[in-house]
């Protein structure tokens, strides 16, 4: 009896040790040497793998890191200043400080400021309804309000309403992932200390911007002529701020109070980092 | 000649593992939502069958089968195909890291498959010579890679497709893998009359 249990286990436990032995054995022969920053690197980095930074997620983010000296540590604006400060103690390298960012959609024509031009009942994606006449908006340049911002942003920071996608910057880890996604190319990134927006992306000229939407820009320059610092500047018939230049306004908002039609727009962005940081002060 | 070649186009077609036996199943749903990824998953276990039965045949026949131990068939084949795939992996990260890159997680998901552990089980159930074995596990991988190339195929059409809400996810590529395994019962009795014995 103990002899067949006995025959049973140990040619099992030979072979079980064997197995293991000769997997101790490849692993310490045939072992890879991996950086060691790497992975106290991949920890501090938030994996969210957003690309923000430019590499292929967090671990790409880590590795360029590790084998390429130069790489800057304050490229991953969702982890911002104090994932860039672990970075930079990781490195040895001097802090650099992170611009976090914030995006913005350059449209703020919902369905009181502008009509459709047809029904659309096809895919519920802003690209598909893109192809059919530019969208269902009479603008051409505005937001669809289909969601393809809404599905791509990994913090559902996005929502639409009334038509049109709003971010809230509390929740924008400033990633860019909807700057990409969007069809219409209306969202940008922006630095979340900025005060002031330009919600109108319409390049056609003021007569038939104003036709299609009350918000939009109609390229009147009223505003490149009250900024006092010379920061906005009409471009193919729509504003847009040089936020180089906008900084420190002696004059706070009056391109705001001036603008015709409304679409410059005062708005807070201080986003999630600054957030944090003031509830943490 | 012909017994190999039998045995092989049986492997492939009528004794699917993945749409006549269903072993495996787990990768089939799992990993066959993408063409490129259904082909890696697909070529690891080609060649993680063929690597186990090279490893288990010798252990049955030379240690197993004289002791009168046949009944521990279960447990060895496991650690041994286990052991077998961690090694291949630690190989292959040293000598052959383009490989071990495009293979990547799927060649540890393999170790505790049920249709590598399949195929080793049921060569010695079938009594194969150690070539026979070879080649019905090449077979069998190769069967493998035909129903996973072929299911990513039929799920990326379901994708476009309009499915009723209650049917979608899981309940239509179940119904859609049985419709597929359903067709492979076509091919009973083709290689019989082919290669009349």
């Amino acid at each position: 009896m103990i002899n067949d249990i006995l025959t049973a286990v140990i040619p099992v436990v030979i072979i079980g040790i064997i197995c293991g032995a000769v997997l101790v054995i490849a692993s310490k022969l045939m072992a890879v040497k991996e950086d060691e920053r790497f992975p106290k690197i991949r920890e501090c980095l938030p994996g969210a793998n957003c690309g923000a930074c430019g590499f292929a997620g967090c671990d790409g983010y880590a590795k360029a890191l590790c084998e390429n000296p130069g790489t800057a540590t304050n490229l991953c604006v969702p982890g911002a200043d104090a994932v860039s400060k672990q970075l930079s103690e990781i490195m040895g390298v001097e802090f650099e400080d992170v611009i976090e960012q914030v995006a913005v959609v350059h449209c703020a024509g919902d369905c009181n400021k502008t009509q459709d031009k047809y029904e659309y009942s096809g895919i519920p994606s802003c690209s598909a309804a893109k192809l059919l006449y530019g969208g269902k908006g009479s603008c051409i340049f505005g937001c669809l309000g289909l969601g393809d911002c809404v599905n791509a942003c990994p913090q559902n920071a996005i929502t639409v309403v009334d038509g049109v996608a709003r971010v809230d910057p509390k929740e924008c880890i400033g990633c860019g992932i909807c700057t990409k996604t969007c069809p219409q190319k209306i969202i940008s990134l922006v630095a979340d200390v900025e005060k002031v927006v330009v919600t109108c992306s319409n390049k056609d000229k003021g007569a038939v911007t104003r036709k299609v939407c009350t918000n939009g820009c109609i390229g009147c320059k009223k505003c490149e002529r009250v900024c006092p610092l010379g920061a906005i500047k009409v471009v193919d018939n729509c504003a847009v701020i040089d936020y180089d230049k906008c900084t420190d306004c002696p004059d706070f908002g009056v391109c705001a109070k001036n603008c015709t039609t409304g679409c410059i727009m005062l708005s807070d962005l201080s986003g999630m980092h600054r957030f944090k940081e003031e509830v943490k002060a | 000649m012909t017994k190999f070649i039998v045995i092989l186009l049986s492997a492939v077609f009528i004794n699917n593992y993945v749409l006549s036996r269903f072993l495996g199943i787990c990768p089939f749903l799992g990993v066959s939502k993408k063409l490129d990824s259904a082909t890696g998953m697909s070529l690891a276990v080609i060649f993680v069958m063929l690597m186990a039965t090279a490893a288990t045949y010798p252990i049955q026949k030379f240690l197993l089968d004289p002791n009168g131990l046949g009944y521990l068939q279960t447990i060895v084949f496991i650690l041994v195909i286990a052991a077998l795939v961690q090694l291949v992996e630690i190989v292959l990260k040293r000598y052959i890291p383009s490989l071990h890159k495009s293979l990547g997680v799927y060649l540890p998901l393999i170790t505790t498959n049920c249709a590598v552990l399949g195929v080793t089980i049921l060569n010695i159930d079938e009594g194969y010579s150690f070539a026979e074995a070879m080649v019905n596990s090449l077979g069998s991988g190769l069967g493998f890679f035909l129903a996973m190339v072929m299911f990513s195929g039929v799920r990326s059409t379901i994708e476009g497709s309009d499915i009723p809400e209650s049917f979608k996810g899981l309940p239509v590529t179940l119904t859609a893998a049985a419709i597929t395994s359903l067709s492979f019962l076509g091919f009973s009795g083709v290689i019989e009359n082919l290669f009349p014995m």
